[in-house]
């Protein structure tokens, strides 16, 4: 199954890699990872995105915290939660496309962040489901290029993950 | 408040830890801190002839006495050559400190001279490793690798040292902190109560009770409390190869060792029983043999410190995250006041059933031959000789196995193998760093002479600091469990399993300045042992021809259950 764990973490070089690292020395699947420091600078937020077994699951979960700069973290999967991912994307745009991409793009809630007479760029935010679909809406001929984020995530309601 | 140089910090430091030996080789990197070495006398330095040796010196230490040992190296080779031994401390849990020295700070990611990245290459391999990035913070970064390297799950911790950090001519206020807290680090100090209460229960409830006990028991020095709790219940015992001396062999209720080459009566009885109590031990895979078959009929209680040994191969039934010593001892508080005690019928038909089982021990006991001493034999000759006493350390092999089958440990920490990696090469070092603490105690390690060639440039180690070790060495000219799986499995071809060519090591003893004797006939080999033992100031080696085709029994058959072993070349049960 599908799962969202977001870890809170020393801010310290070579945190990241140990979790990295642990993902390749025990054959866990890492499929999406965001980090970013927090409001409390010592702090990084990390959210990465895996799939297994509830066994596998319940190994990775413990191994992460058996790492000494790992302070805290969730399965945000276990609970009601909210996930995002941003993806940038660059799409060939000229003549009757360029009306047909705006109205695609409006449809999917997102924005054209800069313009050539050629190309516009797209920012567009949602699960990665939607910007799946997004992608197969526009078509892949006119895709030049796509960037994505990776998933963050965040429990719904009064549920926080602090110290 | 004093100034001191990252140099004189990081020793003082070590002194103020309470460390009186040090392993090591110097190097550029680190020749700051030895000269800050050589400036004092506190903190004794012994120079090994390979980091690796250094290594497993700290960690035969470490094992006879459960205090960390402290490794001192140079960066690029000399931190590389540190790696076996960091995974092989790893790997058992073993409390270890590495200092390596680093190029300085300035050259880092230059590929300069003898430059590692140290801190990448040990990463899978530690329980943690930090780079010193002012020197002024060399006294909480030691007091930390002191603490994570001992407490919780215990494990080696690396700190990587540039050079510019122990430089003479800067000097910063030392001042050594007491303790030092993480707030992401705070290993479980008691188990929980209701869980614990659980387990109690189920344990009294029980009706074919096994109690399988690990190194755990060793390194949270639980003997007492698991020695207790057992003759309390009256339970069958059986330890891991990690955890002999755990649980005295000589107990009646012992039924030796579990799992690949354990006991019969054992093995039987895991497989039949109703209840796992699992302590300070992880389910090995040489343990359970295939984990799908793994007693189909116990439920399991499994105390472990780390979370993350529990249902990692075997699902528990009860976990219990905690130190053993606490949660034994409050196990056995709850047993007593209990009004249940465990069904006397049902544990008399498990013993009486349990008995039947020992009695094929003579089916896989060895038998002598007029051609060859057998290997068992020399064992159980050393276990006279010593009176069961000494501190045995192995390299890995057969005679690993025969060590653990036919010495009968009956104290903790005196049993030192390199179970989890397998590590050739161990038992010589290992033995070395433990006499080193022990001198008049008897330290021997029992080799191979594939093994004891992994690092036998030690010799010149032992004579330079008179480490009297005595090394038996179980010589059948081949890598012996290496060839036992070709007879097994490879319809005995035996690719690469011979020794040819081998040192004359009595010879080679003498170039040492050691005393070396061979053995090669039966009526000589009490004889050689005795001898051996009454020159305490000499390291002796004994080489002993034995029996080049025995195999060790019994032998787990691969992807079966506990319960399917071969007990000899034609035997399968």
């Amino acid at each position: 199954m599908r799962r969202i764990i977001s870890i809170l973490m020393e801010n310290e070089p070579g945190a990241l890699s140990r979790v990295v690292g642990l993902f390749s020395q025990r054959n866990y699947n890492i499929e999406t990872l965001t980090v970013a420091p927090t409001e409390d600078p010592s702090l990084s937020r990390l959210t990465l995105t895996t799939v297994g077994s509830d066994k596998v699951i319940e190994q990775i979960t413990k191994q992460l915290n058996k790492l000494i700069e790992v302070v805290k973290l969730v399965d945000l999967t276990e609970g009601n939660h909210i996930e995002r991912e941003l993806m940038l994307i660059k799409l060939k745009a000229s003549g009757a496309q360029r009306a047909e991409i705006k109205r695609t793009v409006d449809i999917f809630r997102g924005q054209i962040v800069d313009v050539t007479s050629t190309v516009y760029t797209v920012q567009l935010t949602g699960d990665g489901e939607k910007l799946d679909a997004f992608i197969q809406a526009v078509g892949t001929v006119g895709v030049l290029e796509v960037v994505r984020s990776g998933v963050s995530g965040i429990s719904r309601g009064e549920k926080v993950l602090s110290l | 408040m004093e100034l001191l140089s990252g140099g004189d910090m990081l020793v003082r430091a070590l002194k103020d830890e309470g460390v009186e030996y040090i392993y090591g080789y110097p190097g550029g990197a680190a020749l700051h801190i030895y000269d800050a070495l050589f400036r004092q006398d506190d903190v004794k330095h012994l120079l090994v002839r390979h980091e690796q040796a250094a290594t497993h010196m700290a960690d035969g230490y470490a094992r006879a006495t459960g205090e960390p040992g402290v490794v001192l190296v140079t960066s690029g080779p000399g931190a590389t050559n540190t790696i076996t031994g960091i995974a092989t401390a790893s790997m058992d849990s073993i409390p270890m400190v590495v200092l390596c020295g680093q190029v300085v700070s300035s050259l880092i990611g230059e590929d300069a001279f003898q430059e590692t990245d140290m801190i990448g290459v040990s990463r899978p391999i530690v329980k943690h490793n930090m780079t010193v990035r002012h020197p002024s913070e060399i006294p909480t970064l030691v007091k930390k690798a002191f603490y994570l390297a001992k407490t919780g799950r215990p494990g080696p911790v690396v700190l990587d040292i540039p050079k510019d950090m122990t430089a003479p001519n800067e000097h910063y206020e030392y001042h050594y902190p007491d303790k030092v807290s993480l707030r992401s680090y705070n290993p479980a100090m008691r188990g929980h109560a209701g869980q614990i209460k659980k387990a109690v229960d189920m344990l009294l409830a029980a009706r074919r009770p096994m109690i399988y006990a690990g190194g755990g028991v060793i390194l949270g020095r639980a003997s007492k409390e698991l020695t207790d709790l057992a003759h309390e219940l009256g339970y069958p015992v059986t330890n891991t190869i990690m955890g002999l001396g755990g649980f005295p062999a000589t107990d009646p209720q012992s039924l030796g060792w579990l799992g690949m080459h354990g006991s019969y009566e054992s093995n039987m009885a895991m497989h039949h029983s109703d209840l796992i109590l699992a302590v300070g031990a992880r389910f090995d895979d040489r343990v359970t043999n295939a984990t799908d078959k793994f007693c189909p009929g116990a439920r399991i209680i499994h105390i472990d410190i780390d979370p993350a040994s529990i249902s990692k191969t075997v699902q528990a039934d009860v976990p219990i995250v905690g130190p053993v010593h606490s949660v034994l001892s409050e196990m056995l508080s709850l047993v007593r006041e209990s009004s249940a005690s465990p069904d006397q019928e049902a544990l008399d038909a498990w013993w009486k059933q349990i008995r039947e089982w020992g009695k094929y021990r003579p089916r896989y006991y060895y038998e002598k031959n007029d051609d060859h001493i057998m290997p068992q034999e020399v064992i159980e000759a050393l276990y006279k000789v010593t009176n069961g006493d000494a501190y045995v350390t192995s390299d890995v092999g057969q005679h690993q196995m025969f060590a653990a089958q036919y010495y009968p440990f009956d104290k903790p920490n005196r049993w030192i193998n390199s179970g989890g990696l397998g590590t050739m090469g161990f038992g010589f070092p290992a033995a070395m760093g433990v006499k080193l603490h022990f001198p008049d105690e008897e330290v021997v390690c029992v080799t191979g002479e594939g093994s004891i060639q992994m690092n036998i440039q030690e010799l010149s180690t032992c004579k330079q600091y008179d480490l009297p070790v005595k090394i038996v060495n179980l010589n059948n000219q081949a890598l012996g469990m290496v060839k036992q799986w070709q007879d097994m499995n490879y319809e005995a071809r035996h690719a690469h399993s011979y020794m040819d060519s081998l040192p004359d090591f009595v010879k080679l003893m003498e170039a040492y300045g050691h005393v070396g004797i061979k053995v090669t006939k039966r009526e000589e080999l009490m004889p050689a042992l005795e001898k051996a033992f009454a020159m305490k100031d000499k390291l002796v080696f004994l080489d002993i021809y034995v029996d080049p085709f025995e195999h060790v029994y019994p032998m787990q058959v691969a992807r079966g259950s506990m319960k399917d072993m071969w007990l000899s070349k034609t035997e399968r049960v």
